[in-house]
């Protein structure tokens, strides 16, 4: 299983704060993972996954879409960062 | 840098700046500066009147990403101790948001510190801010001009 995070507005435009999901094929990619996602939920989720400045990150570090992921992984997905 | 002289919170309460700095020069007689800056919740944003900002951030990343900061930091500059808190919750015009306080034994690593360790919270520590404003609530834009201020660090390397 891969538990995955949502926060600020993606959390609100998914009306999803976390899932837990096994993956659909171990080493996939983030890329292959996030299509897995937009593929299984409504249209909402194409939109909201694939906008231009959305970051992802893996076990708690930003990382790229060729980031293969493992079980056990924690995968968040969320916007511009705006503290401070 | 000692790491027993780092610490980082992240919390609904408030903070007593003067308590926090009076921590940091007790931790060591070499102390020479201390610079600090402290963020502020203002009651005006893009010209909207702002009535509560709430602060949203991710558990555990938040604070890995700020220690790892100060990592940076501690690696370019002679630092003696560094304090950061950073607020979440519901928070009012006029309240602080975060606190960054760092010493070394001469203020320009201490004064450069501060602002590096800053600059780079705002655009890689994963906080985000919701605004409720007379027109509803808004979450609050990534700011190019953060941005440009991060990278200054870069060029200088």
């Amino acid at each position: 299983m891969v538990q995955i995070l949502f926060f600020s507005l993606i959390r609100e435009q998914l009306n999803t704060d976390k899932l837990s999901l096994s993956l659909p094929s171990p080493g996939i990619t983030l890329q292959a993972f996030t299509e897995h996602l937009i593929d299984t939920h409504d249209a909402q989720w194409r939109e909201v996954l694939t906008s231009a400045n959305i970051i992802k990150a893996v076990n708690q570090r930003v990382v790229d879409d060729d980031c293969c992921l493992a079980d056990g992984d924690e995968i968040a997905f969320f916007p511009p960062v705006t503290g401070g | 840098m000692n790491l027993d002289n780092v610490s980082v919170s992240v919390q609904l309460q408030d903070f007593d700046v003067s308590a926090e700095i009076q921590r940091l020069r007790n931790q060591s007689a070499q102390v020479g500066a201390v610079a600090s800056f402290v963020g502020v919740v203002r009651d005006i944003n893009d010209d909207q009147t702002i009535s509560i900002l709430e602060l949203e951030h991710y558990p555990g990343m938040t604070e890995k990403s700020i220690a790892e900061i100060i990592v940076m930091a501690a690696d370019r500059w002679q630092l003696i101790g560094v304090r950061v808190i950073h607020r979440v919750g519901k928070l009012l015009p006029t309240d602080q948001i975060v606190l960054v306080a760092v010493t070394s034994m001469h203020r320009g690593e201490a004064f450069a510190a501060c602002e590096f360790i800053m600059d780079y919270l705002k655009t890689r520590a994963p906080f985000w801010k919701k605004e409720q404003t007379a027109t509803g609530a808004r979450w609050v834009d990534a700011r190019s001009t953060d941005q440009t201020a991060a990278d200054r660090w870069k060029q200088s390397d």
